[in-house]
């Protein structure tokens, strides 16, 4: 079966992204000529100010883009769609850059779309307890809008006051909440998407869909910006819980830590949020918001109980009693609301807080089963050791979901090879427990190539004729998620057909 | 961040510390979002994330500063709203700084905007040359309409009756037993615009036995030439001001430099890193810093005497975002305020900026102007009977816009302890 290899060197590493297409970069000018047309004030074509571009959260992949654009309308995006679908110009979509996984990262050969003017809550439907956002609103804004009475947006990412809504549906966000409340795809109720062809469809609605046919949501949930480009977004908003309260459990060691929290979910209790920090992690956040983190331990649970003050007074107690038996050094709990912000502050802050402690780090975002945290810890350190690097632990312990910090110096040669190297070891451990390669942040770049030890060929196949229904000519976000790009046309038979539109029963505008 | 720096490069003092400060950059984007001028205009080059990359990419490569760098690090407030949101530590000011000195001394400008900005940085300091050029404006003020785009900023600017009183040197006794020698530091466009903020702070101040003393020597801070890339000029201000504290604080002993103008007071607290390299004033910088104060800060640690006036009246407080973001201080105003007995309400969206922000309002009033009307909204909103701000940028950028009457914190402060009545409480919008 032929295949599009993708050789060439990005900067700085070895991940390879499609050859740029030298034809469309010859006619470089006419494309700006265009957008310049569609947007008249939103075209970046200046190489100096497309720098600032060239990157997302994961910064040690950069790449200018061919040209930005930052549309304000939906028709905006739609016709910018048609142009690109219509002059075969491929287009890299981009919410607020802050993705760990490189989903924005851009192509020489392809259009940046920049959705950071869509940035309004369109309306908040009380009756419906639902928020109609475009999709450059910030997860945190959506909780802004309705906490003064008494509603918030459940999935919180930890960069929550940055990350967009529509980058949140695009790599199915979670946060330290999904542990009860699920993750984006189990939060959003409607979306307005253009399809790569320009057209502009909505899915779902306000309320929860269910059984009309395929899970389109779900499928665009977590598709990358490979599918579409999310416009509109409509989420649930919940009730605030009568009751919070956070505590704080301290650890002689990650493995004690990591059985407490086997042990808190195997008795059957579902905490809001179930956390875990190690030393490095810990230190870090303490210097930066003072949360009061106890700083002679190896290994931080930060737990969340919410409900009926009677039911929540009852978990904390059962809480408390098996940190107790696992050998919890200490155990607080907040006692006032600023207390249980202060506990979570911390935690929120953490990655950037590493920051403070090594130039570099590699975020990783692989997926265990539970019960294997204490023996996983334990080989991420030996990891660390035969990589000769760093890792801070800061985690979803709760759903398994690993967030190891490797840190290094990128102006040190050889170290960001390394940092890698151990990344893509840490990952392959992942799988091999039993896990998974993201928990929450996306494939990307970043794990484009691991996915190989997850997948097998057929499945890979399988997993590109859903893009290849979506986007024929594979011009949406190409050189993410899949490490081998197969022609559509060559694939076959999911191949569209002239005249015949793919879900023909969607509402179309 | 990874950096590229050769050895040469980081012989400058300047290069070094933005090699430091860019290292400390994870590049997670937290800044985007309390950014207002990415808020505005949702492009990155617009946000802290973007500029610090614009700066870097200018820095490392040795280029002159292209109009793409000219024209986003313009925009910059330098609210700092990016610094209390950065985990990371990232210290931005320093960073931009350091870009606006570059694109100073490199950047391509109109001649307008070139004569523009040497007026500014040769007027505002200057009380003397200040109360001159304000009469002018002022005749000026009947012709805004027909003046092109920043002028007419300048001149709205201008209010029509201002309440002028240069402060010379000298010494206000303590009321009672002394508790504390501070200097003040006089400030240069506050007491030509608004004479009564200094006179609220020595009453304020020495009705709770503090010494306030006007060193002989001391002027503008240097913040407004400073932020315009115009170093030299400015630390020569700044030279001038540590000699005269120092001398003070020598001769008869300084126990804190109260400033109450915040985005002065956010420049003298940082004295000590702009003349780290001086060889003759760095540990004096560094003492002047240590000793600078806003003047809620000394208040705070001072304790108010009982209210006698005020109790009940609703204050929405500004947070200056030199004071909120550059200082840290937030706390103080708002329990100053609770305990003289008024009921304090934050404003929504605080930590956005006004649009003031020293000379931006004039350079950029575009975005200024809308900036101003979204704060504006947002403390209307809140519905209190009066706002209290700690800068006088503020007070001029907000009072014409807001419907209430505007004024500093230490006016009220004074009024509840004993002091006169704020006349703007009996005079609606006085700046109109």
């Amino acid at each position: 079966m032929p295949r599009v290899v993708i050789p060439v060197r990005c900067v700085k590493t070895d991940m390879r992204m499609p050859v740029p297409d030298t034809p469309t970069i010859a006619r470089r000018q006419q494309i700006v000529g265009a957008l310049r047309r569609i947007v008249p004030d939103g075209v970046i074509a200046d190489e100096a100010a497309m720098r600032p571009y060239e990157c997302d959260g994961l910064a040690v992949y950069r790449q200018i883009p061919l040209v930005v654009v930052l549309p304000s309308t939906v028709e905006q995006v739609s016709a910018i769609l048609r142009y690109c679908n219509a002059n075969n110009v491929k287009i890299v979509p981009r919410g607020a850059g802050t993705s760990l996984s490189g989903g924005a990262l851009p192509l020489a050969d392809a259009v940046t779309i920049g959705l950071g003017r869509f940035n309004r809550i369109l309306e908040i439907d009380w009756d419906n307890r639902c928020v109609v956002a475009q999709p450059g609103v910030t997860n945190l804004a959506i909780t802004n809008a309705v906490q003064h009475r008494g509603f918030y947006y459940a999935p919180d990412p930890s960069s929550q006051i940055a990350c967009s809504i529509g980058g949140n549906v695009a790599e199915n966000a979670g946060g330290v909440h999904c542990l009860k409340y699920g993750l984006t795809t189990n939060n959003v109720l409607g979306l307005q998407i253009v399809l790569p062809d320009g057209e502009v469809v909505r899915v779902g609605g306000r309320h929860q869909p269910e059984g009309e046919g395929y899970d389109l949501m779900g499928l665009l949930t977590g598709s990358e910006g490979l599918l579409g480009i999310v416009t509109e977004v409509t989420v649930r908003i919940l009730r605030k819980p009568e009751t919070v309260r956070a505590m704080l459990m301290g650890f002689a060691s990650n493995e004690a830590a990591g059985d407490a929290v086997a042990a808190i979910i195997g008795a059957g209790v579902v905490p809001a949020g179930l956390e875990m920090m190690d030393r490095l992690a810990i230190h870090a956040a303490e210097e930066f918001v003072h949360a009061g983190y106890p700083l002679d331990v190896e290994a931080l649970l930060i737990a969340e109980l919410d409900g009926p003050q009677a039911e929540v007074d009852y978990l904390v107690e059962r809480v408390a009693a098996i940190a107790a038996r696992c050998g919890a050094a200490c155990v607080r709990v907040s006692a006032s609301e600023d207390e249980r912000l202060r506990f979570w502050a911390g935690r929120k802050a953490a990655f950037p807080a590493v920051g403070r402690i090594s130039p570099d780090y590699l975020c990783m975002d692989g997926t265990i089963p539970r019960r294997r945290l204490a023996e996983v810890l334990a080989r991420i350190r030996a990891l660390s050791e035969k990589h000769g690097l760093r890792v801070a632990n800061v985690f979803h312990a709760g759903d398994g979901n690993l967030h190891p910090l490797i840190l290094f110096d990128a102006n040190r040669p050889g170290e960001l090879e390394r940092a890698e190297e151990f990344g893509a070891d840490i990952l392959r451990l992942c799988v091999e427990v039993g896990g998974v390669l993201t928990g929450e942040h996306g494939v990307g770049v970043e794990k484009r190539d691991l996915m190989p030890v997850m997948f097998d060929e057929v499945d890979l196949e399988q997993q590109q004729r859903v893009k290849c229904a979506f986007d024929a000519g594979g011009l949406l976000n190409p050189g993410k998620v899949f490490p081998t790009l197969h022609n559509c046309a060559e694939m076959g038979r999911l191949r569209v057909s002239g005249g015949q539109l793919p879900f023909p029963d969607l509402p179309r505008f | 961040m990874q950096t590229s720096f050769t050895p040469d490069q980081l012989r400058d003092p300047a290069i070094t510390a933005a090699d430091e400060i860019l290292r400390k950059c994870v590049h997670c984007g937290f800044c985007t979002a309390t950014c207002p001028t990415y808020v505005l205009l949702g492009d990155e080059n617009d946000s802290p994330r973007g500029r610090i990359y614009l700066i870097k990419d200018m820095l490392e490569n040795d280029r002159p500063a292209s109009d793409a760098v000219t024209r986003h690090v313009d925009r910059c407030l330098s609210c700092l709203s990016c610094m209390t949101t950065c985990p990371s530590g990232v210290n931005y000011m320093h960073l931009v700084d350091v870009g606006r000195q570059r694109i100073a001394r490199t950047g391509r400008r109109s001649a307008a905007d070139r004569l523009l900005r040497w007026l500014l940085a040769r007027v505002l300091p200057s009380p003397e040359r200040f109360r001159l050029a304000l009469l002018g404006a002022r005749m000026a003020r009947p012709f805004a309409a027909f003046l092109p785009g920043r002028l007419k900023a300048l001149v709205k600017l201008v209010p029509p009756a201002a309440r002028t009183a240069i402060l010379e040197p000298r010494v206000f006794p303590a009321e009672g037993v002394r508790r504390r020698r501070v200097a003040l530091l006089a400030g240069c466009v506050q007491q030509v615009l608004d004479a009564e903020i200094n006179a609220a702070t020595i009453r304020l101040l020495t009705k709770h036995g503090c010494e306030v003393v006007v060193a002989e020597g001391a002027g503008c801070c240097g913040a407004l030439a400073y932020h315009l890339g115009r170093e030299e000029e400015a630390l020569a201000g700044v030279r001038s001001n540590v000699r005269a504290w120092i001398r003070e604080r020598t001769a008869r002993g300084l126990d804190a430099i109260v400033i109450n103008a915040s985005g002065c007071g956010t420049m003298v607290k940082d004295y000590g890193f702009l003349l780290r390299n001086d060889p003759e004033l760095a540990p004096g910088a560094a003492e002047v810093s240590a000793l600078a104060r806003d003047v809620t800060e000394v208040l705070a640690a001072v304790g108010l005497k009982a209210a006698v006036a005020g109790a009940g009246t609703t204050v929405a407080y500004h947070d200056a975002c030199s004071l909120q973001h550059g200082q840290g201080v937030r706390e103080a105003p708002r329990l100053l305020l609770q305990g003289a007995g008024f009921e304090v309400r934050d404003v929504p969206e605080g930590h956005l900026c006004c649009g003031s922000a020293g000379t931006y309002n004039i350079l950029q009033p575009e975005l200024a102007t809308r900036l101003r009307d979204r704060k504006a909204a947002n403390v209307d909103g809140v519905g209190a009977d009066v706002v209290a701000a700690g800068n006088i940028g503020c007070i001029l950028q907000l009072a014409p816009a807001i419907g209430r009457p505007l004024v500093h914190t230490v006016q009220l402060l004074d009024w509840a302890t004993g002091g006169p009545r704020p006349r703007v409480l009996d005079q609606a919008n006085w700046l109109n």
